[in-house]
């Protein structure tokens, strides 16, 4: 068999024939596998969505319990039947609840990555190591310059300054789902136990990350008049709220951003950031590499990114590899976004 | 070096100027000599080495990665030192980390053929950000927004100096600068300017609005015509030893003295004029598209003299022999520049023409129609008005309230986006580079043939868009070119402004823009309303009738 009879790009997202199912639809399907809750993998509508039990609770805390008529959570490991193609969900160590989908076809095994990262993430399952024939793997960051510092040392940086400007309010832009709740957790795991201050579209998802159990220390919504005493603070909000009107009724605010993006200088300057902060929820290029050898894989398909490099190296390391180019997927960023979240500003 | 890297870093990221200016005095403040020296010389672009170049860092890599995983590398990074550092396999192997002024000398006086090992072990034995500003260093431009004059002006901060006090002894200083710091300290002499043909930093102008001019007095202000051609400053002077020495600067502060011998030969007096560099073929005025060619040219060929002799039209005088006339008002000024260009009797200096007028709307008239109002031939060169207060000083930099631009409209069409790439610097790793195209009909059929090139005009927000847009409707790719959808029905409108159009044989579309730039992006309209070719040309015909 061809690994196209199994899986195949269409406009509206991966196809899988066989299980007449997609994986992360663009629009609105019958049957949608959905790796995990970010707003461009995740999308409201569809009528029944196969997806882990934490990333099925963020859809609902994002979209509203109506999302898709029915839920079928899959927890890691778990292997299901669809149609006789095997499915099952293993940690991709993206963002809570964020899978690898594997499945399983007369012998043939395919992965698809969803977004994933290797670096440990206290608030996300560590990464698995799924072998299989067909590996389709993302690109974000799928270039040579990019290569994520220890985040730890990156949230280190974040306090010196605090501690060097004590009366200046510090703005952290950083995506509502995931980022935000990982640079909690190393806030607080690096001795930081004052609350910290979420923009408005934080809030829910903050919210079920805690109803998942995650203990993110005490945060406090920012509220309009409050901005003003925030010296000192350390703020969380969406990197587009760096550049809006709320970020500057904070007393002379220090502008930082959390993204893999920051490693280049254009990019943060291009943002006004003045303190860059290199945090990704991605792999960089040696992870890309590593995880591609090590699941095993003869064929490799790479989706949304800087999917030539990584097919280039595919190459030269005498492996299989095609580019996707699927529309829709974000870089990492504007699109993890949902609208209701962008505008729901405190 | 460590430290030197470390204030580059903070200055690439700190957008307030004051905060900059701090930054740097500090630097100079807690950093001894010569390493400060160097670090002011690599600040104001003073430094350069015969053999580091960047064909070496390119070398240097290259051994070391993928030429193809390098390649895309730099297209998305858009910076040939910061990808290098960024990709550079990172072995600290040295015990420590070289200093500045170890690595000038070393890069001044190694060998060219022992330089890549030596330039390799450095590298390697910085951290990331030591070797970005290593090899920013080498590549030349810093691109951290600060400029020259910034960097002088946190030198006069470190005593009780103004800026223009340091601007004045410059010229006649060598790196690492140790008597300017004892100077600026307390703790020496003032320097000796030895320069007798400094740079003076240009006074600019502000665009007219509109709102703005009706409230003027206007007897209070004169007009001239504006130039469409380059901003130039010549000062020329005797030196110790008595010789004439002349230099023409660009308006940053550039010497382009090489760039124009026969000008330069010409200049015999004493004293500094600016003007506007032209080129003048039997007295008339030739087009910035002729100037052009005279400009970005290897080599300086007595044919190139020949065809395209050079002028200076002097708008002002800012010295004259030993006297400094910047604090003085335009009038005086003015009268000054009369008699001094009327004594000099040069063919190549001539004055620039006043524009009389009694009213606002008068002035408006004329700026409507150069031709009847004075410019007569010259008017397709004018590019519009400069207004100026008669009571004004020459003031370094871009005083409010004194100088103002009334530029002629831009003409504007409606073009099809074609093809995309990225940019660089500021634009890095968007696609902010786009090729647009107007609708043509021969004998393969109606299509778009390619006009121009456009990469500002656009906000932040919009070139965020523009990047979407680029990237959803790639049909093809060429390298780090994108072809973007073009069909009648599907595609983008983008409105280009432009200064001026002429003929071109270098363009396949056989036209070719000045200063095209984004005006609007027509999201509403779809691309078989977009403008023909015979537009432009039609443009061409009137100029050329006229």
């Amino acid at each position: 068999m061809r690994p196209e009879d199994l899986l195949c790009p269409t406009p509206r997202g991966l196809y899988c024939p066989p299980a007449d199912a997609f994986i992360d639809p663009m629009r609105p399907v019958e049957r949608a596998f959905v790796t995990h809750g970010h707003a461009d993998h995740a999308r409201p509508g569809n009528d029944a969505v196969m997806a882990t039990p934490e990333t099925l609770a963020i859809m609902a805390a994002r979209y509203g319990e109506e999302f898709c008529k029915t839920r079928q959570p899959a927890a890691y490991g778990e292997r299901t039947v669809v149609n006789g193609v095997t499915v099952s969900f293993h940690p991709a160590g993206h963002v809570l609840g964020a899978a690898q989908i594997l499945l399983e076809w007369k012998g043939f095994r395919a992965v698809v990555s969803g977004d994933y990262k290797r670096a440990h993430d206290p608030t996300a399952a560590d990464f698995e190591v799924v072998p299989c024939d067909l590996f389709v793997t993302e690109a974000t960051f799928g270039l040579p310059v990019f290569r994520h510092p220890d985040a730890a040392d990156e949230v280190s940086k974040l306090l010196d300054s605090v501690a060097l400007f004590p009366d200046r309010a510090h703005l952290v832009g950083a995506y509502s789902l995931g980022k935000a709740q990982r640079l909690m957790k190393l806030l607080r795991l690096a001795g930081w136990d004052r609350p910290i201050h979420l923009h408005g579209a934080m809030v829910r998802v903050t919210e079920a990350y805690e109803a998942l159990g995650i203990d993110l220390g005490e945060t406090i919504r920012v509220e309009p008049a409050a901005r003003p005493k925030l010296a000192g603070a350390i703020v969380l909000c969406p990197p587009s709220a760096l550049r809006e009107l709320w970020a500057r009724k904070f007393p002379d605010p220090v502008t930082a951003a959390a993204s893999g993006w920051m490693r280049i200088r254009a990019r943060a300057r291009q943002s006004g950031v003045e303190l860059p902060l290199v945090v990704s929820d991605h792999a960089d290029w040696d992870d890309l590499r590593r995880t591609i050898l090590d699941t095993g894989a003869q064929e490799i398909w790479v989706t949304h990114g800087e999917e030539d490099a990584l097919v280039h190296w595919c190459g030269t390391s005498g492996l299989k590899a095609k580019p996707l180019r699927l529309v829709g997927y974000g870089d990492e960023g504007e699109a993890e976004e949902t609208p209701a979240e962008a505008a729901e500003a405190p | 070096m460590n430290r030197f890297a470390f204030l580059l870093d903070r200055l690439a990221y700190e957008p307030r100027r004051n905060a900059k200016i701090r930054l740097i005095a500090d630097y100079f403040r807690e950093t001894p000599d010569p390493e400060r020296g160097w670090a002011l010389a690599a600040l104001t672009g003073a430094l350069s080495f015969r053999h580091a170049k960047p064909g070496l860092i390119r070398g240097l890599i290259m051994e070391r990665t993928d030429p193809v995983l390098f390649d895309l590398s730099y297209d998305y990074v858009g910076d040939l030192a910061e990808t290098v550092a960024l990709m550079w396999p990172g072995e600290t192997r040295a015990n420590r980390a070289p200093v500045l002024s170890e690595i000038v000398e070393g890069l001044t006086s190694t060998a060219k053929l022992d330089l890549p090992k030596r330039l390799a072990h450095w590298l390697d034995a910085l951290d990331e950000v030591g070797r970005w500003a290593l090899l920013k260093l080498i590549t030349g431009s810093l691109r951290i927004g600060a400029s020259a004059r910034l960097a002088k002006t946190a030198v006069a901060a470190l005593g009780d100096h103004k800026p223009d006090d340091v601007e004045l002894v410059w010229p006649g200083l060598q790196p690492p600068y140790e008597e300017l710091f004892a100077w600026v300290e307390g703790r020496g002499e003032k320097p000796f300017a030895l320069d007798p043909a400094p740079f003076r930093p240009p006074m600019l102008a502000h665009p007219l609005e509109d709102a703005d001019y009706r409230l003027f007095d206007p007897a209070a202000f004169v007009a001239e015509w504006k130039w469409d051609g380059i901003r130039v400053q010549a000062s020329a002077g005797k030196d110790a030893e008595g010789r004439q020495v002349a230099r023409l600067w660009s308006r940053s502060g550039e010497d382009v003295s090489g760039t124009f011998p026969d000008l330069i030969e010409a200049l015999t007096f004493e004293g500094s004029i600016d003007g506007e560099l032209l080129v003048l073929r039997d007295g008339k005025v030739q087009s910035f598209n002729v100037l052009q060619q005279r400009l970005n040219r290897k080599s300086v060929t007595p044919k190139l003299l020949a065809e395209f002799p050079v002028h200076i039209r002097a708008y002002d005088l800012l010295v004259e022999g030993d006297e400094d006339l910047r604090e003085l008002p335009f009038d005086v000024r003015r009268k000054r520049l009369e008699a001094f260009v009327a004594r000099e009797d040069n063919p190549r200096l001539d004055l620039s023409q006043m524009v009389p007028f009694d009213d606002w709307d008068g002035l408006a008239a004329a700026r409507l129609d150069p031709a009847s109002a004075g410019a007569g031939d010259d008017s397709a060169a004018v590019e519009g008005l400069m207004v100026k207060r008669r009571d004004s000083p020459y003031v370094v930099g871009r005083p409010k309230g004194l100088w103002f631009k009334w530029k002629h409209d831009p003409m504007t069409v409606d073009a099809v986006m074609m093809y995309a790439q990225r940019g660089h610097g500021k634009r890095s790793s968007f696609y902010s580079d786009y090729t647009f195209g107007l609708w043509t009909e021969d004998e393969e059929g109606v299509r778009l043939v390619p006009v121009g090139k456009a990469y500002f005009g656009f906000t932040d927000e919009e070139l965020v868009e523009l990047d979407r847009f680029v990237r959803k409707n790639t049909v093809n790719r060429f390298g780090p070119v994108r072809e973007v959808t073009h069909t009648e029905a599907i595609g983008l409108v983008l409105e280009v402004a432009f200064e001026g159009i002429a003929r071109s044989t270098r363009h396949k579309s056989g036209v070719a823009m000045r200063f095209p730039r984004i005006a609007r992006i027509r999201w509403d309209k779809p691309p078989h309303e977009a403008d023909r070719l015979e537009s432009l040309e039609a443009l061409i015909e009137a100029k050329e009738s006229a």
